[in-house]
């Protein structure tokens, strides 16, 4: 199996890894996810059987470091992706295009899978099959997540 | 059912298209990069955990711009070139030593304070523990035995070939010169012709030169 210098893994993707973590984990927790990323990254490098697409291999791991650090500093529970949306409203009481610190408040508190897949697909553009690749779901639940998440995002939202 | 992500999927997103527009657009104002110190730190975390097996640097000297690099066991790589994504020096290490590769400037301090001191005429000899794994059978033996050559003294293509084993294999000693991955470390500049004609440089003979004179062999 032929790898990048894992460096060159780094140089590509530092920016968006950073950013998913700003997004997803929050500024204060973004160094600690991206550090955790990173690290875990490093350590799983050298047994990957496959260099394609690396960009979705390592969203999957902030994606777990976000909801690690989620869970470690109890900020709130984590929600049960199963259970129907009883559409949560954003805890911000008025989300307004110009106020973004906000909106991406409000995307934090969705569960995991749609605030990873909201970023994704609003963010980076990422086509269906990564984003589904990188969910470790079907294409289909990969576009309900987005889907549902947008939909949370607009009941607490005027533009 | 019409495959169509892009087209059919806008619609399938809730085709909200000012919120869309609105996270695209506050997506901006979050930072971009860590800061630099972020970088060392997980590069001296991976190294800390065994993750690191290979730590490289930039260092500027009066050759140009060198790229070094170590493993844990020592000094692995000196290359002559301006960037490592140049020359595929990275590619080289991640295909030969390992793809656990990583920029750490902090773990090459040691190596750069010793060629730093070469350059500067402070030092003659090196102690930076070597790594000879990128070098195999003859090669080997022949950079091991230059490795021996004293600042300011200098050998043949020929006498090299016998302490390595081969003394007919005079060629084949050129041709393990021109492969040293540790250059100016493993001073293969020391190498002349037979004869005293100064021979080839892998960094040109310029920078062969160059090495001479620094230690008095030119003048």
């Amino acid at each position: 199996m032929k790898l990048p210098p894992f460096q060159a893994l780094l140089d590509e993707h530092r920016v968006e890894v950073y950013r998913f973590c700003v997004a997803t984990a929050g500024r204060a927790e973004a160094d600690d996810c991206f550090q955790e990323t990173w690290i875990a990254a490093l350590r799983a490098y050298p047994k990957l059987r496959r260099a394609d697409n690396l960009r979705a291999w390592l969203l999957r791991i902030a994606h777990n470091k976000a909801m690690d650090l989620h869970r470690s500093r109890g900020r709130r529970p984590v929600p049960v992706e199963s259970v129907p949306e009883p559409a949560r409203a954003p805890t911000a009481p008025e989300l307004a295009a110009d106020d973004e610190p906000e909106l991406w408040a409000a995307v934090r508190d969705l569960p995991p899978k749609q605030r990873t897949a909201v970023f994704c697909r609003t963010v980076l553009g990422m086509p269906y099959a990564e984003l589904a690749r990188l969910l470790e779901s079907s294409e289909d639940a990969a576009r309900r997540n987005v889907f549902e998440g947008l939909r949370t995002l607009r009941e607490g939202w005027t533009p | 059912m019409i495959d169509n992500p892009n087209g059919t999927a806008d619609l399938a997103d809730g085709g909200d298209a000012a919120l869309e527009a609105a996270l695209r657009s506050s997506a901006a104002a979050l930072p971009d990069a860590p800061s630099p110190e972020l970088d060392e730190r997980i590069a001296e975390r991976a190294a800390g955990e065994e993750l690191l097996d290979v730590a490289y640097a930039t260092v500027d000297s009066p050759l140009g711009r060198l790229v070094v690099a170590a493993t844990p066991r020592g000094l692995v790589r000196v290359a002559y070139t301006e960037s490592a994504t140049d020359a595929g020096v990275l590619e080289e290490l991640a295909r030969k030593v390992s793809p656990r590769i990583l920029e750490a400037p902090a773990r090459l301090d040691a190596a750069r304070r010793e060629l730093d001191e070469y350059f500067e005429g402070r030092r003659t000899q090196f102690e930076l523990p070597l790594d000879w794994e990128l070098t195999r059978g003859f090669t080997s033996r022949v950079l091991q035995a230059t490795a021996r050559i004293a600042f300011g003294s200098t050998s043949t293509y020929a006498e090299v070939a016998t302490q390595a084993g081969s003394p007919r294999a005079v060629r084949a000693a050129g041709n393990a010169l021109g492969a040293n991955p540790l250059p100016v470390v493993v001073p293969c500049h020391r190498v002349l012709r037979t004869g005293g004609g100064i021979g080839g440089y892998t960094g040109g003979l310029e920078r062969k030169e160059y090495l001479l004179r620094l230690e008095g062999v030119l003048v």
